[in-house]
Order: C-alpha cells, then structure tokens, then sequence
C-alpha cells in the first residue's frame, strides 16, 4: 500500500536531490485548491451522508487513476501522521485533523498528493526536488484534469475556482520553492532580498510554513496573488524571483570563499565537529548546524556527502522520524540523545570515496 | 382538481398558454408550476424550493434587503456573522448568496481583478449554459407577468432543451 512506502520509506520524491540546482533549491512545490460545486465546505462537512458522498464522488474520481489510491486519516496512526507532515506531504492542520472525511490520495513516491477535506473539498499537489516549478505543475495540472472529468468543481467565470477561503480564488495555485540560503542570512543580506521579493507580490516564509521562523535557514518563497493572473504568468514570476534569489546565494558564497576563506572554513568545521561528535543534540540546534555542514559539503569544504542523504538528515531529526526509527516512544530527552546518534551515523557512513 | 404534471398535489394555479394558435388551460400544483418557471411571488413555500435551486442571487431583487444581515445560504445553512467569524465560506453557493457583501472583502484582498487563469474544460459548457438557462428564466417571468404567453412558451421550450442536454 502506497501510504505505508511513503512513512516507511527514508526518501520521497523531492528528498532524492535529483532535481536541478538541488544543493540549494531543495523542494518545488505546486498546490491546486478545488472545491466540489454545492457541497458544504470540509468545516461544515458534518452530516455522514453529505460526507459519505463526497468521498464517493472523489473514489468514483481517480477509480481510472490506477497509480493513485485514497487512503482516510483516520486509518493513519498519529505516529504516522507526523511522519508524513515531517516529510512536507501533508499540512499541520491535516495532520491534526480528526474529522471522518480527512483523506489523501498519493502516488507510490510522494511527488503527486491530494489532501481531501483539508481547507478545501481537494488540495492536489505536487513536490519535486531541486527547481522544477514547470514540472509540478504539469503533474498537479494533470492530475486535475483527471478529476475533472468526473468531478462537477465550484467555478465561476468571474472568480475563478471558488475556494473555502476568499484568499485562494481565482487559480486556486499556490507555487512555492524551498530555498536554503546560509550565505544571505550570515551576511545578512537576507532582510533587503525578501522586501524585493514582497515587492513582487511573492511572500517568503520558515521551514514547516505559515508563522514559522526560518530554522536552519530554509526558507520557503511563495506566490501570494492567485486572481488576476494566469498560472503561466504565476509560474513565470516564482520561477524568475528563484533563480534571482539563487543567483544572490551563489554569489555570496563565493564572496565568503575569496574573501574569507578562513573564518567560513572554520565555521563550518567547528559544526561538523560539534554535530558529528555531540551526544545530545536539540532540534533546534541540529538545524542550525547542520546549515552550516550543509552549505560546507556543497561547497567542497568538508568531507563529500550526497545531498540525498543531506535532506533526508532535515527530515529524520523531527520528532515522529526518531520515534519510528528507535521503534518506540520517546520523551524530548530521549529524543535529543537518539538524535545526536542518528546525525553522527548519516554523515559519517554516507562520506563518498574518492 | 389533481395537478396535471404530478397527479397527486392538488393544483391551486391555472395557467392560461396560447400556443400555435391553440389555447390550452394547465392546472398545477405550487410546486409543479415552480418548476416550469412560473412563479408565484405570492408563496412562501415555492419561494423556498426556488431558493434551493437556481435563483440563489435573488433575495435581494425581490425587496427583502432589510432582511440581507439575517440572510443566511440556502445551501449550506450559513450566515455572514459565521463567515466573517472564520474568514471561511460556507459552500461554493455562498459566493453568490453573499456576492454583494463579499465585494468589499475581495476587492481589498484581490483588488478590481478577474479570474484569467484554467477553466474547467468539462464545467466550461456546463457553466455557459447554466449561465444562459438563467437568464432565460429571468425573461420568462417577464413574459409572464406581462401575459405574453406565446413568448413564454417558446422560452419554456428552450429551457426544457438547455436542461435536457
Ligand atoms: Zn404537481
Ligand atoms: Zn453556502
């Protein structure tokens, strides 16, 4: 069952790091909001007959989609729920949500998923490694024209694709790129590039999304506009603002390199030091440092890891990874021993020959 | 008097049509004559099976506007005071229910903007023509309250060719 690969796997689709520009750009992310024409919205969708309907109309929906399957929250384990929110597959407020209609609908490697009944009736979506905003949008693209052909959604000429929340109307798309930008935030050249970005009428936002500060320097550049342009011209403006952004972090790094060789190389070997030999380790703590051991493997300074494993370190240090991992629950404490080890253990067995 | 569409209401309204020439006399039921399009304006209970269907942005037109901050969705139940309070609609109905009273909210946050993205391909002709039957109902209540009943008739056939489609 694909649900089951996607918790127990180690790796899904935007964590292989096969995606261009990988070492920097980690994720692209394309998000369709769509609304079933009549039906309560998934907050009001209490009555068991109502519900039972809609999730009838969607399994009528992908039953031609054999490389997807539904399957309900309410099957899933909390453990697991995490697992998945840790793995950016679905949102905190799905994870958490324990209404009977709660379902996703996934492929077997986590690049196409819908969340059904989060926010609205459909949230179909598409995550792919490195800078491949055109691609996700074909897939999430795809995958609503198929479910278009059976599904009657909310739509009106005028507004465009009618949302749950009036801020979604229009294309209902909302682009983001995930970006890890040490170079801007240690010279802090971060600020100016941000109020650039905002200027374009894109937001920039921490790692696990709204409100979040940017740990471990990820940040997440998304489209805020969705009524008034055409996703051609949504796509277009992301994709320009990412490479733009990517463009500014490269050059930093290099500054860093000529014209302070020595203190970069001394940060970034003092946390590699400290995070490969650490015994108990934060999550807090283990993101910043390994921003910096991050940033020192790409740029050939410290010993070579494959930037597979590097994300997949972003991943099994939250909290339901180290749990399904130990295979048992564990309090923060525990949590910060079991996670030093888990550190030290990729890095080191994971250090390319040659 | 049974109504002649259902055979069961009792028919309360006699609709006189001329067509082709021919004169007939219908006797319906409220709710059978509702749905020919003929509208008692006079009845609650017609009024309410309209509001469930297709004339969800009417209210207003007919002179319950003192009524719009108690109005609540005919389809989902919801009223403004539960909008505003978690910034969510109720259902996708709720856009035309409230469609004069979210046009502030959407202006601030969309500015005087329309939708230029995707369009459902299979929802496109399904809207036009959701669209045009509308608007044909709309001239059918005009033609018949002004007793143009040949006019009326026509309108209801095309009507009846748009829904059966
Ligand atoms: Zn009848
Ligand atoms: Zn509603």
């Amino acid at each position: 069952m694909s649900i089951n690969e996607l918790v127990n796997n180690s790796v899904v689709s935007w964590m292989t790091a096969d995606g261009p520009e990988a070492d920097i750009i980690i994720s692209s992310r394309i998000r369709l909001a769509r609304s079933l024409a009549e039906l309560p919205f998934p907050h009001l969708l209490s009555e068991e007959e109502k519900g039972r309907l809609m999730l009838d109309k969607v399994e009528e929906a992908i039953k031609p989609l054999p490389h997807l399957k539904m399957v309900m929250l309410s099957e899933i384990s909390d453990l697991d729920r995490n697992i998945l929110l840790e793995k950016h597959l679905i949102s905190p407020e799905h994870a958490r949500n324990n209404s009977p209609f709660c379902g996703i609908i996934t492929n077997n490697d986590g690049s196409v998923i819908a969340m059904v009944n989060e926010e609205d009736h459909l949230r179909i979506q598409s995550i792919l490694s490195g800078l491949q905003l055109n691609q996700a949008y074909r897939y999430a693209d795809d995958l609503d024209d198929s479910l278009e052909q059976t599904l009657d959604y909310a739509f009106d000429d005028q507004r465009g694709y009618l949302t749950a929340c009036p801020t979604n109307l229009g294309t209902g798309m909302r682009g983001s790129v995930m970006l890890h930008l040490p170079g801007l935030t240690m010279t802090n050249r971060q600020t100016q590039v941000f109020n650039s970005i905002n200027q374009l009428g894109l937001t920039v936002r921490g790692l696990y999304g709204e409100g979040t500060e940017a740990l471990g320097n990820f940040y997440q550049v998304s489209n805020q506009i969705t009524l008034g342009q055409n996703e051609e011209d949504i796509l277009n403006n992301l994709w320009t603002v990412t490479e733009h952004v990517l463009e500014q972090e490269r050059a930093t790094r290099n500054y860093l390199w000529s014209e302070m060789k020595y203190t970069l190389e001394d940060r970034v070997w003092r946390s590699y030091g400290l995070v490969t030999n650490a015994r108990v380790v934060t999550s807090n703590e283990a993101l910043a440092l390994l921003s910096d051991v991050r940033m020192g493997i790409v740029m050939g300074i410290l010993p070579q890891v494959p930037n597979r494993v590097l994300n997949e370190l972003i991943v099994a240090i939250r909290p339901a990874h180290l749990q399904k991992m130990a295979g048992r629950e564990m309090d923060s404490d525990e949590r910060d021993i079991f996670r030093a080890r888990v550190i030290k253990d990729m890095l080191t067995k994971n250090i390319k020959e040659g | 008097m049974k109504c002649e569409d259902c055979q069961s209401n009792p028919a309360v309204v006699t609709i006189a049509e001329t067509y082709n020439g021919k004169h007939t006399q219908l006797h319906l039921c409220e709710e059978c004559a509702a749905q020919r399009g003929y509208i008692n304006f006079g009845s609650g209970m017609a009024w309410s099976k309209l509001l469930g269907s297709f004339f969800v942005s009417s209210p207003v037109q007919v002179g319950q506007v003192g009524l719009t901050n108690n109005k609540t969705c005919p389809n989902c139940g919801i009223g403004l005071n539960a909008i505003s309070h978690s910034g969510k609609l109720g259902c996708s109905e709720c856009y035309e229910t409230f469609r004069e009273q979210l046009e502030p909210t959407l202006r601030r946050i969309h500015s005087n903007t329309g939708h230029t993205g995707k369009i459902p391909k299979r929802g496109a002709s399904k809207i036009i023509v959701k669209r045009k039957i509308e608007a044909l109902k709309t001239k059918l209540q005009a033609a018949v309250a002004e007793e143009q009943y040949e006019q009326a008739a026509e309108l209801r056939d095309e009507i009846k060719n748009l829904e059966m489609n």
